[in-house]
C-alpha cells in the first residue's frame, strides 16, 4: 500500500485501474472530466488493459457500458449532472438487463441556470432506476467504495449496477492523502468478472425482449427488488472483507459519529458530513451531546438502520442537498417513511441546504444542532442560507 | 429456371410474429444467411423488437440483445468491445434497426460509432415510416407519402433523408443498399460486409404491406419494382468507391411502382411527374458517381 495525494477524480481512476475494468466508455463533463482523462492515460500507458470507447454522449456511454457488460466484460463509466440526466433511460436498461456496471457520478447541480457546483439533485433524480447508490465523504472512501461496489454489484445474488457519488470540487478536485492498495491485494478481493449469463455465440439467448402483462415482466421487476434487498444485506460483509485485506475502515450503510451518548443527531450525506463532523466536535467540546449519522447507502435504502436511529433518538435533523419539488428533501421524505410505525417516534426537523454549491457553514450546522437540542421551532422544511425569505 | 445460390442453412425459424408479407422479416432471414451463425444482434425499439417473439421465445438462432430506441450503435460498440475482451473477438456484432431508429432518433449514436469506425455491421431496414407504432412519418419517408402524421393537407414535402450518403460522408469502409427482392445481390453484400473490418452500413428497403397499403402477397413484386423503376437503386460504396451492383436494362416508370401502393394514392398525376423527375435526377447523379472518370 502506498500513500498518494489524490483528487477525488484521481481516486476514482486509481480504483478503476485496480478493478481491472475491461471496457471504459465515457464522455467529458465538468467536473467529471479528469476521471476520463486519468483513465485514458492509464489505458494509453498500458496500466489498464481496457477498450476505451470515446462515445459521443452520456446516453451512449451508458448504452456501450451495458453492451460491454452483456458481453461479460467489467465495465466502467463516469458522469455528472446533465450527463446523468441524459443517461436516465439507459440506467433502467442497465438494471433491467442486470448488468453490474459501475459508475462514478460527480454530484453537480442541474441547470438551469447553469451551475457546475455541488448538490445531489442529479443522483437523487435517479433513485428509482434500480441502481445501488453510495455517497462518499472522503477521497479515500471514493477509492474504497468503487472497489467494494464492484464486488457487491457482481455478486450473483445481486447483479445490479452501482453508482458511487462524490461531491463536485469539494471531493472531485480537492487533494487528500489516499492509501492505494497493491494490485495483488485487490486481485484477491475482486476476481475477474464471471457473470452467470453473457452473450454466447451460436445460442438463442435473449437480453431484454418484450414481455406482455401475462408473462414475466412483473416477476423480473420483483427479482430486481429482491436483488436490491440482497445488496443491502451483503454490503456489510463486502465492506468487512475489504477492511480485512486493506486495513481501511468500514462504515456500513449509515456511518454514525459520536452518537453513543448523543441526545440528538443530524443526518447528512457526502462532503457535508465532514462539515457536520467538525460542528459535532466543536459542540462536544462545549459539552453538548450531539452526533452525526451520515447516510452512505441511499439505494437500497437502509430502513432498518434508520429505524434504529429513530428508536434511540428523540430529535433528528435531516440535511438534504437536493429537493424533490413539492415534497421537500428526498432524504427527509424517506427517513420519515422509514420511521412510521415505530413506538415513540422522534421529532424530525428537515433542512435543505447547499444547492448549486452554496456554502454550508459550520455555524449554520451548529445552529441546526442548537435548535434541535432546544426542541423549539423544528421545521418540516426549512431552506438554510437562503438570501430571500422563501 | 435459375437455381438460387443462397446458403441453405436457416438462422431464422418460422413462428415469428411479423405481419404477412413483411420485408423486414425476409431481410433478417437473408441477412443471417450472409453473416452465418457467429453473429450477435442488437435490436432497438422497432418492429423487430416484436417479430422475434415474446420472452422467452425467439425465432432467431443467434444471441439477441434488445435495447433502447436510439442506442443501437452504442450498445453494439460496447458489445463488440466486451466480446473482444472476453475471448470472442470474431463474433460479428450487428445492429438491426428501423428507419426511425436510424435516420431520426438513432442517428447520433450511429454517427458516433461511424466516426470511431467501430467494428460492426449496422443494418437499417427502411420501411419508410414508423411502422411499429402504426405508420407515422420518419425522416426516411419519401415526399408525398401518406402516413398517419402526413394525411391529406399535411403532406410531407421534404426529401427522404439520404442515409447511405450520410454514412459515405463518414468515410466508413463499406456502405451498400439492399433489397430483399434481389436475394442474391442482398446476400453477396452481406457476405462482403462480413469480410471487412470497421463499420459497415447496409441500407435495406423493407416493404411493409401494412403501411404501404398493398396486398401482402405482392411484397417481392413491389420490392422489385422499387429497383426496376430506379426508385431504390442497388449500389455499394467500398472505401468511397461507388459501384452499381444491379441495373435494369429499361427502367419501369415510377408511376407503376407508386400506383401499386395505397400510401401514394393521394399523389396527383402532376405529383407523379415530379417524383419521376426527382428519381431521374437521383439516378443521373448516382450514375456519375458509379462511372469511373
Amino acid at each position: 500500500m502506498t500513500r498518494h495525494l489524490l483528487s477525488g477524480n484521481q481516486a476514482v481512476g486509481e480504483a478503476v485501474r485496480l478493478a481491472r475494468a475491461q471496457v471504459v466508455a465515457a464522455y467529458p463533463i465538468t467536473p467529471q472530466t479528469t476521471i476520463v482523462e486519468h483513465l485514458a492515460e492509464a489505458v494509453g500507458k498500458g496500466d489498464l488493459l481496457a477498450d476505451f470507447i470515446t462515445v459521443e454522449s452520456e446516453h451512449s456511454a451508458m448504452a456501450a457500458s451495458v453492451g460491454a457488460s452483456i458481453a461479460g466484460a467489467r465495465a466502467f463509466t463516469a458522469t455528472s449532472s446533465q450527463g446523468l440526466a441524459l443517461m436516465h433511460e439507459m440506467l433502467h436498461w442497465a438494471s433491467g438487463q442486470r448488468t453490474p456496471v459501475v459508475m462514478a457520478n460527480v454530484n453537480r447541480a442541474l441547470a438551469p441556470p447553469w451551475n457546475i457546483w455541488v448538490d445531489h439533485s442529479d443522483s437523487m433524480a435517479q433513485r428509482d432506476t434500480g441502481w445501488i447508490q453510495v455517497y462518499a465523504e472522503t477521497n479515500q472512501e471514493v477509492l474504497d467504495t468503487i472497489l467494494q461496489v464492484y464486488r457487491l454489484a457482481e455478486d450473483k445474488r445481486v447483479m445490479v449496477p452501482a453508482m458511487v457519488m462524490l461531491d463536485a470540487f469539494s471531493l472531485s478536485h480537492t487533494y487528500m492523502p489516499v492509501d492505494v492498495p497493491e494490485s495483488d491485494v485487490i486481485d484477491r478481493y475482486l476476481p475477474p468478472y464471471s457473470p452467470p449469463q453473457k452473450v454466447l455465440p451460436e445460442t438463442t439467448q435473449l437480453f431484454g425482449s418484450f414481455s406482455p402483462p401475462e408473462l414475466c415482466y412483473m416477476e423480473l421487476r420483483h427479482d430486481l427488488e429482491v436483488a436490491m434487498h440482497q445488496a443491502r444485506i451483503l454490503l456489510p460483509q463486502v465492506e468487512e472483507e475489504y477492511t480485512q485485506l486493506t486495513g481501511h475502515p468500514s462504515f456500513g450503510a449509515v456511518d454514525e459519529y459520536r452518537t453513543d451518548d448523543a441526545e440528538v443527531v443530524l443526518m447528512a450525506m457526502g462532503s457535508l458530513a465532514a462539515t457536520a463532523r467538525d460542528a459535532v466536535d466543536a459542540l462536544r467540546r462545549e459539552g453538548k451531546k450531539v452526533g452525526l449519522a451520515r447516510m452512505r447507502l441511499f439505494r437500497p435504502f437502509p430502513a432498518d438502520a434508520v429505524r434504529s436511529l429513530g428508536e434511540r433518538f428523540h430529535r433528528i435533523a435531516v440535511l438534504d442537498r437536493a429537493v424533490s419539488y413539492g415534497s421537500g428533501g428526498p432524504l427527509a421524505g424517506e427517513v420519515r417513511a422509514a420511521l412510521l410505525g415505530i413506538a415513540d417516534p422522534p421529532v424530525l426537523a428537515a433542512y435543505i441546504a447547499g444547492l448549486g454549491g452554496r456554502e454550508v457553514t459550520q455555524e449554520q450546522i451548529r445552529s441546526i444542532f442548537e435548535r434541535l437540542l432546544s426542541g423549539n421551532g423544528l421545521p418540516s422544511e426549512e431552506w438554510v442560507g437562503l438570501k430571500v425569505e422563501g | 429456371m435459375v437455381k438460387l445460390t443462397l446458403p441453405e442453412a436457416e438462422l431464422m425459424d418460422g413462428g415469428h410474429v411479423a405481419c404477412q408479407g413483411c420485408g423486414a422479416a425476409l431481410a433478417m432471414r437473408l441477412f443471417l444467411k450472409g453473416t452465418g451463425p457467429d453473429t450477435a444482434l442488437v435490436i432497438p425499439a422497432c418492429c423487430w423488437a416484436v417479430i422475434a417473439g415474446p420472452m422467452p421465445t425467439t425465432c432467431l438462432r443467434v444471441p439477441t440483445v434488445f435495447s433502447a430506441f436510439e442506442a443501437t450503435a452504442a450498445v453494439a460498440s460496447g458489445l463488440k468491445a466486451g466480446l473482444r475482451r472476453t475471448g470472442a473477438p470474431k463474433t460479428i456484432v450487428a445492429g438491426f434497426a428501423g428507419d426511425g431508429g436510424t435516420a431520426d432518433i438513432g442517428i447520433q449514436a450511429l454517427s458516433g460509432a461511424a466516426e470511431r469506425n467501430e467494428d460492426m455491421i449496422y443494418v437499417c431496414y427502411d420501411n419508410e415510416a414508423y411502422m411499429n407504432t402504426g405508420v407515422q412519418r420518419s425522416g426516411a419517408t419519401p415526399p408525398g407519402t401518406w402516413t398517419t402524421t402526413t394525411p391529406r393537407g399535411l403532406e410531407k414535402s421534404t426529401p427522404k433523408k439520404d442515409m447511405p450518403g450520410i454514412m459515405v460522408a463518414h468515410k466508413v469502409p463499406y456502405v451498400a443498399t439492399l433489397n430483399p427482392s434481389f436475394p442474391e445481390d442482398f446476400v453477396a453484400k452481406v457476405k462482403k460486409a462480413a469480410s471487412l473490418p470497421g463499420l459497415r452500413y447496409l441500407h435495406v428497403l423493407a416493404d411493409c404491406p401494412t403501411g404501404w397499403k398493398h396486398d401482402p402477397a405482392l411484397m417481392v413484386e413491389v420490392g422489385r419494382l422499387a429497383t426496376m423503376s430506379h426508385f431504390f437503386p442497388l449500389y455499394e460504396v467500398e472505401n468511397g468507391r461507388y459501384r452499381m451492383t444491379w441495373e435494369p436494362g429499361q427502367p419501369a416508370p415510377v408511376a407503376k411502382y407508386l400506383k401499386g401502393q395505397g400510401r401514394y394514392s393521394q399523389l396527383t398525376d402532376a405529383d407523379i411527374v415530379k417524383v419521376q423527375s426527382d428519381v431521374d435526377a437521383r439516378w443521373a447523379a448516382l450514375k456519375k458517381l458509379t462511372t469511373p472518370a
